[in-house]
């Protein structure tokens, strides 16, 4: 394959903007697929991820185009995630492109993702041509956003196509800029092989499907390749390429090509993002730069509602793991729900997806305690611990000091609303950085923030005060010494360990007061009067209590109609097995999870 | 001998329905209601094959407002009961009846004659007091209620229940109690009082309520008791209340779980361990009362497990409690045996009593009947 005629690019936007329905158009438009077999939305083939309109799981399409010039062109459209909590795999995508399209909305213009994305992309060396999309739309004003593109990013825009993937007005035009813009690979087919793995998946039948971009050298079936960082070694039994929605085999792929490997590869771990394949007989001389093993920012404790359902969890969380290997688990026991796990993800949206897919496609009942990020514990006989269970924390006289995550945010907003925007900033202990005025209605707000401020309902709360408009992207930038104490929360006297947590010695008396309010809405009433008690060390912060079950409403009967007293009856037994017996109280499944949503009043 | 068979007959029209109801029932105009009766007479036509095992010892007329009707009518809807069915001579036969719906002259029309007449009227009167009755949307005041009353009696009828409803907008425990007081010194021979539940669906649910508060309702319901057991009502059923001799054989019948057919729009049946319901669909009902096996929707074969959970459920709601040995003949097993370990545990809370042969509610388990019925589905 001429490498002149090869195109690697993704198309980078924020949610909403039309990056999957411009990526159908293209795969419609370049005649590889015919309509009857596009879905909807090719790219986006989990149920879970076209629900949340997001794409979790990058995906990759090759596709042949005739251009004007007559010539058939190669497209390999690279798909990226859109979100923060997989910033790294965004980054790997990006680093087997050579360019990106930018999609932006033509009513809404630029938002905090978009830039994050852009910025990304440039630091990749990335050569970026922007799209307006959404030209249909009554509220779009494409002159105003290309002038905010040209202002913000400062990249050239007068000449950006006006489309519409919806309609799939100028498309075309979108593809020659492909042709004319995106630069074509480089890359010696007879250097060692090296290339760069960018996602992969695990397939019962052929074992894990490596992802990877070549940038030297060529690989073919039977090729001996070893992955460099993780040292893993294997024989290839297939090379190929994506055809939309499947996988197809072929002779060779060569320098400055887009495809899939596969060996006997059993497990994700030995093929991981941003690792580089060579090969084993005649390796390069370095790897790739940029690889890095993610790791969890974010840990909670993943428990069956159902106690006899625990080795299904560990089965499911196992499979889960073959696909995804940036979710770690181990097993850990609490008090008051049995036997679980402690799971760490990338973040809170990495958290609910796994919480979701263990739900419906593993069908189990889950019990998820508070979400919490890494502290650092430096004890006073000099060791550091990092704690990522509340329960875990020693006690305070043997500890020195404690470090926590701080993230960089990026907050983009309309300056009707920088007022509470900064007030919610402030609750939540961010330190104030700058404002840059984008144009006159819109501000880009940045503040350093503790990651653990952040995890739990900081986006809600950023869309309920902004009414939707804001939009929000952080990154780590390290650890900080703060006042942190362990929150304890007691039922009926009786410490739950699995609603303890840690939170700054400021907002304690604050979070545990409406701990303890948000507690007595979630537990019923029961046959005692129970009190609910936050505590920091032996000390009683807030305190409620929930009375005593009163009596039941005298219910008339139905003319005999017996199903409908019994489906109350069922009702009052469903809600009862959704319970957790702590000591003699039952406290149903979701008060473990509501607690967390703290900001709702 | 012949097996029992209780007779509901369902009559789903009212002048206009009350903000808080759920029950099946509509205005209609006099053409519809006519063409119902007839349906209704076929359908026990048509069901007379189907039944001829059985004999009736109780008969309910339900609603809606069956008193909508007019005299003639319900007399047209016993003829066929009577002509169709075994009804026993000593038989209860109930009828709903909404203050101001008949004339005197009507009432008396409807006791007259041979032939099968009601002989239980059940009031639907819920206060005493006319604000309150405003409040529940009720067409009547309390005015009209006493001539009802009053003219029920004058034709001869000797068995009256009064509906009351308890913890509805607006109430304090003072009208609560006047309400009581005034009824049962009226002197029904039965009284039923319940509690009002917001019902989904209802203009009540959509309305922010003025409703008592829990301490309130409390007291409400404590006093229920106290007042009308001073005034010689026995309870006999969590919201039922009668002068010895009165209690209503025919509700009684649904928690001992006797055998009773349903007749009419969306009425329930239980035939032999079999329950199902008539379709809700007046049209449809219209159209197929000639063949009733047609009308029957949800039809459910209870198991050995359904059935041990309503002989729980449903015959705790009764004072008398549930028979140890009954529950052994019913079934062949023990009754510790199935539920041992629930039983012991509502002991030990003390929900439930056993004294020889009964289980029974105690007065707290009253109070959180749902929370020890529950107990015992599987």
């Amino acid at each position: 394959m001429n490498q002149d005629k090869i195109r690697n690019f993704c198309i980078i936007a924020h949610i909403d903007h039309g990056k999957s329905t411009l990526a159908d158009r293209i795969i419609e438009k370049t005649g590889l697929l015919t309509e009857r077999e596009m879905q909807s939305q090719v790219l986006d083939n989990m149920d879970l991820e076209r629900e949340r309109g997001i794409t979790i799981k990058a995906q990759t399409v090759r596709t042949v185009y005739k251009a004007r010039d007559g010539e058939e062109y190669v497209f390999n459209l690279i798909d990226t995630p859109g979100h923060v909590d997989f910033n790294y795999e965004v980054s790997r995508s990006l680093a087997a492109c050579d360019g990106a399209i930018l999609v932006v909305d033509a009513a809404q213009g630029i938002e905090a993702q978009t830039l994050a994305n852009v910025y990304l992309a440039l630091d990749h060396d990335l050569d970026v041509f922007p799209v307006i999309n959404k030209i249909d739309l009554p509220s779009a004003d494409p002159e105003r956003v290309v002038e905010e593109i040209e202002d913000v990013i400062g990249i050239e825009a007068q000449d950006a196509p006006l489309i519409s993937a919806k309609t799939g007005l100028n498309v075309e035009e979108v593809l020659e800029a492909i042709v004319a813009k995106i630069p074509a690979p480089k890359g010696d087919p007879d250097a060692p092989l090296k290339a760069l793995i960018f996602d992969s998946v695990y397939d019962s039948y052929k074992g894990v499907i490596i992802f990877c971009r070549v940038k030297e050298g060529r690989v073919t079936r039977g090729t001996s390749i070893r992955m460099m960082a993780t040292g893993a070694k294997v024989d290839v039994v297939e090379v190929g390429y994506f055809g939309a929605g499947q996988f197809i085999p072929c002779e060779e792929l060569s320098a400055g090509m887009v495809g899939y490997i596969t060996g006997s590869i059993k497990n994700v771990k030995d093929a991981r993002v941003g690792d580089t394949v060579t090969n084993d007989e005649r390796p390069c001389a370095e790897p790739l730069p940029g690889y890095k093993k993610v790791n969890p920012m974010v840990y909670c404790g993943l428990y069956p509602a159902d106690g006899a359902k625990y080795p299904d969890l560990r089965d499911a969380l196992e499979k889960l793991q073959l696909n995804d290997a940036s979710l770690q688990y181990e097993p850990e026991t609490s008090v008051a729900l049995g036997f679980g796990f402690r799971c760490g993800f990338l973040g809170l949206l990495h958290l609910e997806i796994i919480q979701e897919r263990l739900e419906r496609e593993y069908n189990l009942d889950l019990v998820t305690t508070a979400p919490s990020v890494i502290y650092k514990v430096h004890k006073t006989n000099g060791e550091l611990i990092e704690l990522t269970n509340p329960s875990n924390l020693p006690d305070p006289s043997e500890i020195d000091y404690m470090e926590e995550p701080m993230v960089s945010a990026e907050i983009m907003v309309t300056t009707e609303f920088i007022g509470p925007i900064m007030t919610l900033c402030q609750e939540r202990r961010g330190q104030y950085m700058s404002t840059e005025y984008i144009e006159t209605t819109r501000a880009l707000l940045r503040y350093h923030l503790p990651l653990n401020e952040i995890i739990y309902d900081f986006f809600d709360a950023l869309k309920s005060r902004s009414r939707g408009y804001a939009s929000f992207d952080y990154e780590l930038i390290g650890y900080e010494r703060s006042e942190l104490v362990k929150l304890d929360i007691l039922v009926n006297r009786e410490e739950v360990d699995a609603l303890s947590f840690i939170v700054f010695s400021g907002t304690a008396y604050e979070r545990g007061r409406k701990m303890c309010e948000k507690l007595k809405e979630e537990i019923p009433r029961q046959l005692f009067e129970i009190p609910i008690q936050a505590a920091v060390g032996s000390k009683i912060i807030a305190r409620e209590t929930v009375k005593a079950m009163r009596k039941d409403v005298l219910a008339k009967c139905y003319g005999g109609d017996i199903s409908r007293k019994r489906k109350l009856l069922e009702k009052q037994k469903e809600g009862k097995k959704r319970m957790r017996q702590v000591g003699n109280v039952e406290i149903p499944q979701k008060a473990f999870m509501s607690v967390l949503k703290l900001d709702e009043d | 001998m012949k097996k029992e068979l209780g007779i509901y007959v369902h009559i789903p029209f009212c002048v206009r329905k009350c903000d808080y109801c759920d029950f099946l029932s509509f205005p209609a105009g006099e053409e519809a209601k006519e063409r119902y009766v007839q349906a209704l007479i076929d359908e026990i036509k048509s069901v007379k094959a189907q039944m001829q095992d059985y004999e009736v010892p109780t008969i309910f007329l339900g609603g809606g407002t069956p008193s909508i009707l007019r005299a003639n009518q319900i007399r047209r809807i016993m003829d066929a009961l009577a002509e169709n069915f075994t009804v026993h001579k000593e038989a209860e036969i109930s009828m709903e009846m909404n203050p101001g719906t008949y004339s005197p002259r009507e009432m008396q029309e409807l006791m007259q004659g041979i032939g099968l007449h009601p002989n239980r009227i059940s009031i639907g009167l819920q206060s005493a007091s006319n604000e309150e009755l405003k409040g529940l949307g009720r067409i009547h005041t309390y005015e009209d209620f006493l001539e009802t009353y009053r003219g029920l009696r004058a034709a001869g009828i000797t068995n009256i229940n009064v509906d009351l409803m308890s913890a509805i907008p607006g109430q304090t425990l003072k009208g609560w109690e006047t309400t009581l007081e005034k009824i049962a010194a009226l002197g029904p021979e039965h009284i039923s009082a319940y509690s009002l539940i917001v019902e989904e669906g209802t203009p009540f649910a959509e309305k922010q309520l003025d409703l008592p508060d829990e301490d309130t309702e409390r007291l409400i319901y404590e006093r229920t008791g106290e007042i009308l057991e001073q005034n010689d009502y026995q309870r006999y059923e969590i919201s039922n209340y009668a002068r010895p001799g009165y209690a209503c054989r025919h509700n009684i019948s649904y928690w001992k779980r006797e055998n009773y057919l349903g007749l009419g729009l969306g009425s329930a049946s239980l035939v032999e361990n079999v329950r199902w319901n008539n379709t809700k669909d007046m049209e449809m009902y219209l159209a197929n009362t000639k063949e009733p096996q047609s009308l029957r929707q949800d039809i459910e074969v209870l198991t050995d497990q359904e059935q041990m959970e309503e002989f729980m459920f449903l015959g705790l709601r009764m004072m008398e409690g549930i028979g140890v040995k009954a529950f052994q003949e019913t079934f062949g097993d023990e009754i510790e045996d199935v539920y041992g370990e629930i039983l012991e545990e509502l002991y030990r809370e003390g929900l439930l009593v056993k004294t020889n042969d009964r289980i029974a509610l105690t007065g707290r388990g009253i109070d959180i009947s749902n929370y020890v019925m529950a107990k015992f589905l599987f």
